[in-house]
């Protein structure tokens, strides 16, 4: 492993992303939709957390959902690399596989953090407050629930062909990762095959972590959450460093 | 010591063998010429040298390193400049010669120095600070160049280094070529269909055709085997006369001129002009690497790199590429 070069990929990511702010934007347009019309147009929802509204309840959870997406659409994006000839250089590079891999998660995971913490600043402000602390929490909650994820959307995207696939990718994996977590209601009072499946769902763990943090109430304990998502992580790393070896440059 | 020696490196697809069987050897400070059509295994041949993909069977030395068993090392030796441009358009010059010095493991030190010598050497100082998508194919491909060369390799593989190029632009890339010879004992492995460009810069060329290397040598070694110049003298002939002359090795009529083949036009026109009597008009034709290719491949090397992407994909990808 090359410190010089995952730090250099990194480099590359972050001066992309930041200079694509229309993708940064764009990204947040669901989330904000979740929060501020279907959390405030539902007006009898109520929160299963005393003391909050229904609004304040699924904020920890559009967070999650906000790293979920960042992070999986980023790992996805290796197919245009693959595609565009793009990937070639880093290909060629005496570097190897697993330098390779650490370096684009690293990327991705950064993107996921700045759209987590624009989200968290504009729900501060809107919905629900919150200390520094809180914030700082919150983002040190998100760099290991992001990277898993890019790792998942870096797998598939490294053995997907082309990105006609990205459509199904969303809709069989993306959005039933979020839907089945609980970002939207209490798993407590879910219907069984909706807690089973939710058990295997790496996203639940992120969305309690973030609900411990943020309301102070959540389903599993803090060290449930994090010993989930630290499998996770490194179940995923394993499984993308593998689809990584056999990466090669399409055409 | 050779820069290069291969040995019976074989590539074979799913259907269809790729390389069928290259064994070289390739002089340290050689420009070497891969000479042949489309598909005929040049980039395969190219991409197994630069351990991006791995033989059937038969391996290589490249600077001494096996392919197989030393990829990194291999890779650390060499530079590649691709024959799609893979310089990142959405950096600048000077951010994607940084990336690929820390991803080649320059010490940190030497990598600003080394980049604006770079830029120097391609002409892209100025414009070394704009993203990559504002630059034109030319200056993408110089970039690429400045790129294969900044950690200092001691092989430098060009593969169609000059496709799609305009001819000012391929006149440029030549020069840089040359120079990269002259100035610093650089190994270079070209590939190319465009014969002047193996002429004018190849010190050895191998022909291949369908996975095999066909023929080798220098241009002029291979122009000799094919054998003779032709020049077509139009007036009163004297055709005995011209027959009766050592070197001349055909002699006929073509319309109202006569089509004579002789050994080394440079050295024997004067005499053959001397002996052919009055005569009202002289053209001369050298042999060509066309002729080589024509005569050892049996078929001319179709000029047919502008292949229109058609699939869907093709036309996403190409819509993304301008969009970006």
């Amino acid at each position: 492993m090359s410190l010089n070069a995952v730090w250099a990929l990194l480099l590359r990511e972050a001066k992309i992303f930041l200079r694509e702010r229309e993708r940064i934007v764009s990204i947040l347009i669901s989330p904000l939709l979740f929060l501020f019309v279907m959390g405030k147009g539902m007006a009898a929802g109520r929160s299963p957390v005393e003391g909050f509204t229904y609004q304040q309840f699924i904020f920890p959870g559009i967070l999650a959902m906000v790293i979920l997406f960042t992070s999986i659409t980023y790992g996805l994006y290796i197919i245009w690399d693959k595609r565009l000839d793009f990937l070639k250089e880093v290909l060629a590079a005496p570097i190897s596989r697993a330098t390779l891999f650490v370096g684009k998660a690293l990327g991705g995971m950064l993107g996921a953090l700045i759209e987590t913490l624009l989200l968290l600043v504009i729900g501060a402000f809107f919905i629900l407050p919150q200390s520094p602390l809180q914030v700082l929490l919150c983002l040190l909650a998100a760099v290991p629930v992001s990277y898993l994820i890019t790792n998942m959307g870096l797998t598939i995207g490294a053995k997907m062909k082309s990105m006609e696939g990205f459509g199904l990718v969303m809709s069989f994996l993306t959005w039933p990762l979020f839907f089945f977590s609980g970002a939207l209601f209490d798993l407590n009072g879910a219907a069984p095959y909706i807690k089973a499946v939710s058990l295997i769902d790496p996203v639940t763990y992120a969305v309690d972590l973030m609900r411990i943090i943020m309301l102070g109430a959540g389903h599993f304990t803090v060290w449930a959450d994090l010993g989930a998502i630290a499998l996770f992580c490194l179940a995923t790393t394993a499984l993308g460093v593998a689809a990584f070896g056999k990466l090669q440059q399409e055409k | 010591m050779a820069a290069i020696v291969t040995d019976n490196l074989v590539k074979r697809y799913d259907e269809v063998t790729a390389v069928a069987g290259v064994s070289l050897e390739i002089a340290e400070g050689e420009v070497f010429g891969l000479l042949g059509p489309n598909g005929a295994g040049k980039t395969t041949t190219i991409s197994m040298l630069s351990t991006l993909v791995r033989p059937t069977s038969g391996t290589a030395l490249v600077a001494g390193l096996d392919i197989i068993r030393a990829p990194l090392e291999v890779r650390r030796n060499i530079g590649i400049v691709f024959q799609e441009p893979s310089v990142d358009d959405l950096l600048s010059a000077r951010e994607n010669l940084y990336l690929h010095s820390m991803l080649y493991g320059m010490p940190r030190r030497e990598i600003p120095g080394r980049i604006e010598e770079m830029l120097r050497l391609v002409n892209l100082s100025e414009r070394g600070d704009s993203l990559v998508r504002t630059y034109s194919g030319g200056m993408r491909r110089r970039l690429e160049i400045a790129r294969g060369l900044i950690h200092g390799p001691k092989i430098l593989f060009l593969d169609e280094p000059t496709l799609g190029l305009d001819p000012a632009s391929r006149k440029a890339v030549w020069e840089h070529i040359r120079a990269l010879k002259n100035r610093h004992n650089t190994t270079i492995i070209l590939t190319t269909h465009y014969m002047e460009e193996a002429d004018s810069l190849a010190d050895r060329i191998g022909i291949i055709d369908k996975g095999r290397v066909i023929e080798l040598g220098t241009p002029a070694e291979l122009k000799k085997r094919v054998g003779h110049d032709l020049v077509f003298l139009r007036g009163a002939i004297d055709e005995a006369a011209v027959k009766a002359l050592p070197f001349v090795n055909t002699a006929e009529r073509d319309g109202d001129r006569w089509k004579i083949g002789i050994a080394d036009s440079g050295v024997n026109l004067q005499a053959l002009l001397n002996a052919a009597g009055r005569i009202q008009e002289v053209e001369v034709r050298r042999v060509t690497l066309d002729d080589v290719f024509l005569k050892f491949a049996g078929q001319q090397i179709s000029d047919d790199e502008d292949e229109k992407a058609d699939g869907f994909f093709e036309r996403v990808a190409a819509q993304k590429a301008v969009r970006r």
